[in-house]
């Protein structure tokens, strides 16, 4: 296959940048949120990549999986040598599947969030305490909304592309159908027109596991021990389900770690185990345990098929010029292909223009994350089709 | 907006491209690496969309422009509303299709009209293998030996005229040629077309009852 996409090799790094913040909504204007509860002041974190062009036309929004943030790409000023680059670094700079020599690319924290953005373990302002649980319950609706509106303040009215994987893959699907003029190409990756019993189900278990730990105390944590243990567990459930029976064959099978037999006991034997304690001990470090609950529970809400009026379904935005490129992968469990042939179909049925292509690949729902060539080639080559920019 | 300059195309995919109108809209069943319509795209500024089935040829589509879907396309044709596009392709490809009528009622639904092409299986050398060899017919059309084939039908141009008088399609055109698999050369054959001929080539539509007028419900 060729493609105008590089090979990592050719293609250079983001670079340096530093994140950003916005921050608007003070009271009394504050942020009215699906719900109807009202948050103000908000404020979202964001980076961004490339430079945007003079006609504003050239930009292309990255959404963030689950417990991902605003750094997808390049280095912090601060950054220790040695540190990895930002989340989707293989997708993001010159001559990459994002070209930054060609588009202005932004990547925001969502709201909810943990890393720099507007959550649960921010301050509210009016009791000088974190929130915990009287943040209120955001969708992925509002966590756009918030994103349409750090766009209006960078002075950006239409998108060139929207594209995000998994969670960041919803938020994709919510921009079309809440801005359908904003957005000339969107790109959902690994996801679904509506979270399936087997996501709810996971979800659950994770946020069990993180309010069953004593340390949780309804959330109310912040001033002293941290959940870590419920947290830790509930990212390892995660981890089981981004990965894949053959993935899991391959990287582990029944090895042991370190030992040449059993030790009959409940210590670490097999080398899957200690990969899932060391990914769940990993994670407390840089995630907040009620950032989890709300934006499971977001994904958990999200349905593009059905919902109460007056949010905006799929079928509702038939006739619009979005070009839509909707990708799978044929190992990912979390969200089959299956759930991707919903979101094509519905398109279809709206005469919306759509491809799609399921990747081949065995490492899961994670795929999306891990340096790939066919992807980079299949967004670049897209997006170089897209009238406009 | 595609990327690629137009390249000389298979020949019996040139006939067909030359029967559709400029600025149409087309679905291509099988689009393979998405030559035809790259080709309409550039010479006819049509609008299509492709269906592959193979996963390196379908991203291939997609990465130099083309909206192409991944997947079976007995399957893709169901969920397109009626009359989706003014031309659907299928070439050299009903052969190899489980259910044929399905198929092609599914086309004549989403299609106002639909192109189809397979190889002839009366062509001449077709038959003198059966008669004077008493074997089942190899050609560089039909290269597969019985037991490795994906071509599971065997249709020629006379079998095809009479499934359409028969299931109420219209034949708008039809077209016999003589041409070597995958080739970019060959003839348009008038004279004895199911002898001669190596591909036959139908432009069809579905005859239609009269559109109800009258008032529209809301």
């Amino acid at each position: 296959m060729t493609g105008p996409a590089a090979t990592a090799s050719e293609a250079g790094s983001a670079g340096v940048g530093d994140r950003r913040f916005f921050t608007w909504a003070e009271p009394p204007d504050e942020f009215i949120l699906e719900n109807g509860a009202s948050l103000g002041p908000v404020t979202i974190a964001y980076e961004t990549w490339g430079e945007l062009s003079p006609r504003r036309d050239n930009a292309v929004l990255v959404a963030h999986a689950f417990s991902g943030d605003s750094h997808a790409a390049g280095f912090f000023p601060d950054d220790p040598p040695g540190a990895k680059p930002g989340w989707w670094d293989f997708m993001i700079g010159p001559g990459k599947g994002l070209d930054t020599s060609r588009y202005f690319v932004i990547c925001a924290n969502m709201l909810g969030g943990c890393r720099g953005s507007t959550g649960p373990s921010s301050v509210n302002p009016e009791t000088g305490a974190p929130y915990g649980l009287t943040f209120p319950m955001m969708t992925i609706g509002d966590v756009v909304r918030t994103q349409k509106r750090l766009l209006d303040h960078l002075g950006i009215s239409k998108l060139h592309g929207v594209i995000g994987g998994s969670v960041g893959g919803m938020q994709v699907l919510e921009w079309c159908v809440r801005y359908p003029d904003m957005v000339r190409a969107a790109i959902p990756i690994a996801t679904t027109l509506r979270h399936s019993a087997l996501a709810i189900a996971f979800n659950e278990i994770a946020r069990q596991a993180i309010m069953a730990d004593p340390n949780w105390h309804r959330g109310n944590y912040y001033d002293g021990q941290s959940p870590d243990l419920g947290l830790a567990v509930a990212r390892m459930v995660g981890h089981v389900t981004y990965l894949s029976d053959e993935a899991m064959r391959r990287k582990f099978g029944r090895r042991l770690q370190n030992k040449q037999s059993f030790s009959y006991g409940f210590d670490v034997d097999f080398q899957v185990e200690s990969y899932l304690r060391y990914q769940g001990s990993k994670f407390v470090q840089r995630f907040d345990a009620n950032s989890l609950l709300y934006i499971t529970k977001a994904a958990d809400y999200f349905d593009l098929a059905q919902r109460e009026p007056p949010a905006p379904t799929l079928a509702d935005i038939g006739g619009v010029a979005i070009k839509f490129l909707v990708i799978s992968y044929s190992s990912d469990w979390l969200y089959p292909t299956y759930q991707a042939k919903e979101i094509v179909r519905a398109l279809k049925r709206s005469g919306l223009n759509v491809s799609s292509c399921e990747i081949e690949a065995d490492l899961g729902h994670d795929a999306f994350l891990v340096d790939d060539p066919r992807l980079s080639r299949l967004v670049a080559g897209f997006l170089d089709g897209i009238d406009g920019a | 907006m595609v990327s690629t300059a137009p390249e000389p195309i298979r020949f019996d995919l040139r006939v067909i491209g030359s029967l559709i109108e400029p600025g149409s809209t087309v679905l291509d069943l099988g689009c393979g690496t998405g030559d035809l319509l790259g080709w309409l795209a550039e010479t006819k500024q049509v609008v299509g969309t492709g269906i592959e089935q193979d996963k390196e040829k379908a991203a291939h589509c997609i990465s130099r422009g083309l909206s192409v879907l991944q997947g079976d396309l007995n399957e893709e044709v169901e969920d397109y509303p009626d009359q989706s596009f003014d031309y659907v392709i299928l070439s050299q490809t009903l052969q190899q299709v489980m259910e044929p009528a399905r198929l092609l009622h599914s086309l004549s639904r989403i299609g106002k009209r639909f192109v189809v092409s397979f190889p002839n299986f009366s062509h001449l050398g077709v038959r003198l293998q059966l008669l004077l060899k008493g074997c089942a017919p190899m050609s560089r059309e039909l290269p597969y030996n019985w037991y490795d084939t994906p071509n599971i039908r065997v249709v020629t141009i006379k079998d095809f005229r009479r499934f359409a008088m028969k299931f109420g399609y219209r034949i708008v055109t039809e077209i016999a040629v003589k041409t070597d698999y995958q080739s970019k050369q060959g003839t348009v054959v008038n004279w004895f077309p199911t002898m001669r001929a190596t591909y036959g080539i139908f432009v069809i539509e579905k005859r239609r009852k009269q559109p109800i007028t009258g008032q529209s419900h809301e």
